[in-house]
Formats: structure tokens, sequence, C-alpha cells
């Protein structure tokens, strides 16, 4: 006699009340605030607002909580909020040269206008486990010491200052004519993919693509898998102000600002036939303080250029489908978790088969071994 | 329009329908009203070229790529409040994320929930088609893995797109008989390739090979949906579904030659079940209420509770 499993449902509720249960964790630890995440996990924050596509640290904080610190899953539920939103306007581009500084470093020149302004950075420190954070309070009384002089609000990109000799090429999207009106953007969250794919389209998916997938192919330009010698133009981070302009009024108007990442890599090119030798670029921006990712994905934004600059594609991160269909973490990880779903079914047949394929490979030896 | 599909499904199943699910928090459907009509648009296109890849602004789901995220786009933008929905999962009702999807709906639309093919006029499914013939009042959707067949033939899509434009279907044929030559027989067991009306090479999703027979000139719309991959395509009624084959290798489908130990058939997709560990195992319905349907009718068996020992 067989008596069949069933009762999946009441097993299903019954976990969604575990996990929570192991979430809370302890009850004589206190509670875990969004304010905390928010303030003292601002890099999570940063990066889960990065790739899932929506600027609003409490709902970044709110979904790194739910999540247990699992940055992919919060990604994954902050991009699935995301969907239900409705789409009240588009903003204006916004304009990096203009961003409010917190730190701009540049590594192709010794100065620069505006100088180079360290901020905040884990750069220079000695990764020593600080013991003193074991103990709550231990940093309560650390402020840095404010300079004599506020931050040159003239900051000029580093880029402008290469572009003045002709030296570097044309930010302009090459498939724009000049004088003509820049093409409406690709959106990937509103159309699949479309290939040979814009930079538009690239560059949206590497923001929104896995750090790791994205830092691990810029690397691999970097170590020989389509190499483009790049060199850190400009990384800067601070705010900047985010302008839309409503029909009623005519002119852009600022309704918040957000803080970014932007990193301009600059690579040598050796010209091609008609075109003079001078230098491209690469760009990487992410939301937040979130340098890693920006500068792989100026990186690879790079690469993916290679058949746009004449020169010959044969590396992953040269290949816009490849890293396209790749990175995006959301997409990844639940197609290599899907095989916890049953698969009996199909099993079944391949069980079937491979029995099938083994009788006529035994039955093949016996007939050699009796010959 | 047939007068059974008009009583049986929603008077007006594509009119937009602006209310909101059950606990008020999402639209009904979960999904907003633009991007079910962009959706209805896909599945009216796939179905005017049938098995062709539409190409679709996929959205992200709050269950995750690869657990049926396009068959539940579909459903969502297809079910109205008067339909009655059945979610299967390697044929059975109650597998986990059959399970799953099946709340997701009750909560987000509120509609009629059934376990029973007859009663449901659209059925999500995962790797199986039901034994029970389809009607014309009812849509099968399917949820789709990999859309494109000649994909682990060929991993980039601007290859393929060319491939399907030019009807040059050479890779796949060579695959199968590249089986012949090594196996004596095409080796596939589940994923069985297509060719849908005579022009398009169309992923069956994974289904056994053994229901690929049933997609053949189905009165029910099949439609199918790939979340992740971002494609929709479909099979009319009474459309031509072949799987494709040699003259001297024709398409054949191997069953195992027992019966389901709950309900004694031996007319449906049986899949096994280890019983103890010297390996022992029996064979039961793979399609859940169909085996329960047979027993209600007093079909029993031999490892029925009831069997004669």
């Amino acid at each position: 006699m067989y008596v069949a499993v069933k009762g999946g449902e009441r097993a299903i509720l019954n976990t969604h009340k575990l996990i929570a249960e192991e979430r809370r964790g302890s009850k004589d630890v206190p509670e875990l605030t969004i304010t905390q995440v928010k303030e003292q996990m601002a890099y999570a924050v940063d990066r889960v607002m990065t790739e899932g596509s929506l600027y609003d640290r409490d709902l970044a904080a709110l979904a790194i909580k739910q999540a247990r610190g699992d940055l992919v899953e919060a990604i994954f539920l902050l991009r699935a909020f995301r969907t239900t939103l409705p789409r009240l306007a588009n903003t204006e581009p916004i304009d990096t040269a203009r961003m409010t500084i917190r730190r701009r470093i540049s590594s192709i020149y010794k100065d620069i206008p505006g100088g180079q302004v360290l901020g905040p950075t884990y750069d220079y420190t000695h990764r020593l486990l600080d013991f003193q954070l074991m103990a709550e309070g231990a940093s309560d009384g650390i402020e840095a010491e404010l300079a004599e002089q506020p931050v040159d609000p003239d900051m000029p990109q580093v880029m402008a200052i290469l572009n003045r000799e002709g030296i570097i090429e044309d930010e302009t999207p090459a498939s724009n004519e000049a004088g003509s009106p820049p093409e409406e953007p690709y959106d990937l969250t509103r159309e699949s993919p479309s290939f040979p794919a814009g930079r538009d389209q690239r560059l949206q998916n590497l923001a929104r693509g896995d750090e790791g997938f994205v830092l691990a192919l810029g690397y691999s330009t970097q170590r020989g898998y389509g190499g483009t010698h790049p060199f850190a133009g400009e990384v800067r981070f601070g705010k900047v102000d985010v302008e839309i302009i409503p029909e009623e009024l005519g002119f852009p108007i600022v309704i918040g600002e957000v803080a970014l990442t932007e990193c301009q890599m600059v690579t040598q090119f050796k010209g091609a036939k008609g075109v003079a030798p001078k230098f491209t670029r690469g760009y990487g921006l992410a939301f937040g303080h979130s340098e890693r990712k920006a500068m792989a994905m100026a990186l690879v934004d790079r690469a993916l250029r290679t058949e746009e600059l004449g020169e010959e594609a044969q590396y992953p991160a040269q290949s816009d489908e490849f890293v396209l269909y790749h990175s995006d973490n959301v997409e990844a990880s639940g197609f290599v978790q899907h095989l916890k779903l049953p698969h009996y079914v199909d099993f079944q047949t391949e069980i079937q088969m491979v029995r099938g394929l083994r009788e006529k490979f035994f039955a093949g030896q016996d007939k050699t071994a009796a010959e | 329009m047939n007068e059974k599909r008009k009583n049986n499904r929603a008077d007006e199943p594509f009119a937009a329908v602006s209310t909101y699910s059950v606990d008020g928090t999402y639209n009904f459907g979960y999904l907003d009203e633009q991007t079910k009509r962009m959706i209805r648009r896909c599945i009216l296109k796939a179905i005017a070229v049938p098995g062709y890849q539409v190409p679709f602004g996929s959205r992200e789901m709050p269950l995750p790529f690869g657990w049926g995220t396009g068959g539940i786009q579909l459903s969502a933008s297809i079910l109205g409040p008067k339909d009655i929905f059945k979610v299967i999962d390697q044929g059975a009702d109650d597998t986990t994320n059959a399970v799953s999807i099946r709340r997701f709906f009750a909560r987000v639309s509120g509609v009629d929930t059934t376990e029973e093919t007859e009663k449901a006029s659209v059925i999500q499914t995962r790797h199986r088609i039901p034994e029970v013939p389809l009607t014309e009042s009812q849509i099968l959707v399917y949820q789709v893995p990999q859309p494109e067949p000649m994909r682990p033939l060929e991993p980039r899509e601007m290859e393929t797109r060319k491939m399907h434009a030019y009807e040059e279907y050479g890779l796949m044929h060579v695959r199968l008989y590249d089986d012949i030559a090594k196996f004596g027989e095409i080796a596939v067991a589940y994923a069985y390739p297509v060719l849908v009306n005579g022009r398009h090479l169309t992923s069956p999703s994974p289904i056994p090979k053994y229901d690929n027979p049933k997609m053949h000139e189905m009165a029910a719309i099949q439609v199918f949906s790939a979340g992740r991959e971002k494609r929709i395509y479909a099979i009319p009624p009474y459309t031509r579904v072949k799987s494709l084959d040699f003259d001297d290798y024709p398409f054949a489908v191997a069953q195992p030659d027992d019966c389901c130990g709950l309900c004694g058939a031996d007319d449906s997709f049986l899949v096994e079940v280890i019983l103890d560990n010297d390996n022992n195992r029996m064979y039961v319905c793979s399609d859940t209420a169909y085996c329960n349907e047979r027993q209600d009718k007093g079909h029993i068996g031999p490892m029925h509770a009831n069997a004669a020992e």
C-alpha cells in the first residue's frame, strides 16, 4: 500500500513563519531598525539601490533587513516593488560636472583644477580588524577635522580637459548625428534586450548588473582576455541635482538630489583606417558610493565597444550577448535556484532513456565479446 | 465565438478590469493595465504567427525568474474575474510551486481555482499537458525556461533569429541525426523540438515527448511564455504540430510497461516513486487530477489502500 504525501500548502505557510522567526534571531537582542541599516550599512544600501534600480534608501534598508542581509535577495525585493510603480515623469539628464563633490580623484595628472579630493575612503586604511568596534560606543567621539577652505566649487571633469586638446573622442553617441535631437534611451525594464545592443542598452544593463559579475569581467580584460590598457581618468562621488520640466512650467525645476559615483576610464586607441590615434572612453555610474562597481562597469563598457571601434571581438567581456544575458543577478539567481523545483517528470524520461541506452551498450559489448 | 467559450469565460475577457486585488494592495492580477495590454498585444501577434517567438517587455515579478514568471505574466494578463484557474507542476496540483502560484493569484486576482482539468478555463502548467483532452473553451499557459530550441546548439540570439527568418533548421536536423549515428535513436526525452504550422521550429517547453502528440491540432489555445528570456509564443487551436523525425526513424514514445499503482491507469504518463532503501519502486500518474478522478470512479491500482492483496 502506498499513501501519497499531501499538505504542500500547509508546509509552505509554515516555512514562511519559520523564516520570519529566524530572521528576528534571539529575542534577547534588540531588533535592527531601518535607520540603523541606512546609517551604518550604507554601502550595502548603495549596492541594493544600484542593482535594484531604485533610489530609495529607506526601502533598500527595509529590503536588506527583510532579506537578513542577503543583498542579492534584497535587490530582488526592491526590483519586484519597482515594477509596480507608475512613471510620473522623465528627468532631465543629470549633469555630473555640477556634482557637489565629496571625493574626486584622477590618476592621470599629478594635479588638476579643483585638486585631488580624497574624501571618505577605505583605500589607504590597513585592513586590520578594529577590535575597538567590538565594543559599542567606542567610535562615537570620532570626528574628521574640517579643512580650512571648502572644496573648490569649480571642479571640471578631467575628461573635459582632455577634450579641449581634442585628444579624446567626443562623448556624443556615435549613432546621433550632430544637431539632431537625442534619441529616447533604450529601457530594458520595459523592453526585451535587442542585439546588437546599443551603448544605452549596455550601460543600463551594466549599471543594474551584479557587482561580482561585472567586477570579474572587468578584471578579465585587465588580465589579457581583451586588453584595453585603461587609466582611471577620474572617479568622483557626490550629490547631483535631479530636475524635471513640468509641462505646465516649461522650464526645469529641482525635485531632489541623488548621491552618485562616476568613473571615466581613459583607454588608448591606436586609430584605424582614416581615424587618427586618440584616447577612448569607458563609463561607469552607480548610485551612492560604489567605486568598485563604477570602475568595473567602465572597463566592461569600453570592452563592449570593441567592434564599434573597429577592433575584433573575441573575449567574453567584448560580447554584448554574453554580458547582457548573464549580468543580471535577479535573473541568474532565479534560474540557478529553479533547479530546486521538482523536475521528476523530465528526470523520469531521462532515466528511461539512459536505461535503454545502457541496455543497447551492454548488448553491443556482449556481441563484440562473443565474436 | 464558440457558445461554450462565451459561457465559460468572462463576457469580455480582454476588457480592462480596474479593480484591485483582494487585499487592495495591488492592481487586479498584480500587473498594471498598461503592462497587461502590452502582453495581450504580444499574445495576439504570437497567435497570428504560430510558433514565432515574440519579444516582450517582461517584468520583474514577486516570484523568481525561472519559477514561472513568464506563465504568471500571461495568466495575469488573460485572467478575468469569472475565470476558473488551475495550476500544475509536473502534472500535479499539489507540488510546491504550483501551490505557490495558485496562492499568488488567489491573492492578487481572487479568481476561483480548481484542481479539475475539465472545470478550468485557464490552466498554467510546467512540464506536462493534462491527460484529459482540452477543449475550445480552455487556454493552456506553458511556463518556458528556454524558448529557443536551438539555444543548446547556438548560444547567440542574433544567429538563431536569422535561422528562423530563413527557415534554416539544418542545425537541428544534424543534431538529431548525430544521435542516430551514435546511439541508434534520437536521444531526446523531453523538450523534443516541434515544427509548428509547417514553418517555425519551436520548443514545446520541457514536457516529456510523451506529451508532444497532444499539441497537434489541440482544440485549446496554447500560449507559452519565458519571463527571464522575455519571449511569448503561441499555437492557435487546430494547428499542425510535428515532432521532428526522419522517414526511417519516425518519432516514437516509450512508456514503462506498467500501470499506475493507485488508479491502475496504463494510458497516462507515469513517474516512479522509490518505496524503500532496497530501491523497490512503483509507478504513479504524474497527472494527479486524472488519477484522483479515476480513483473516485472506483478504478483501483495494485498499490491502492483498497487493493486486494
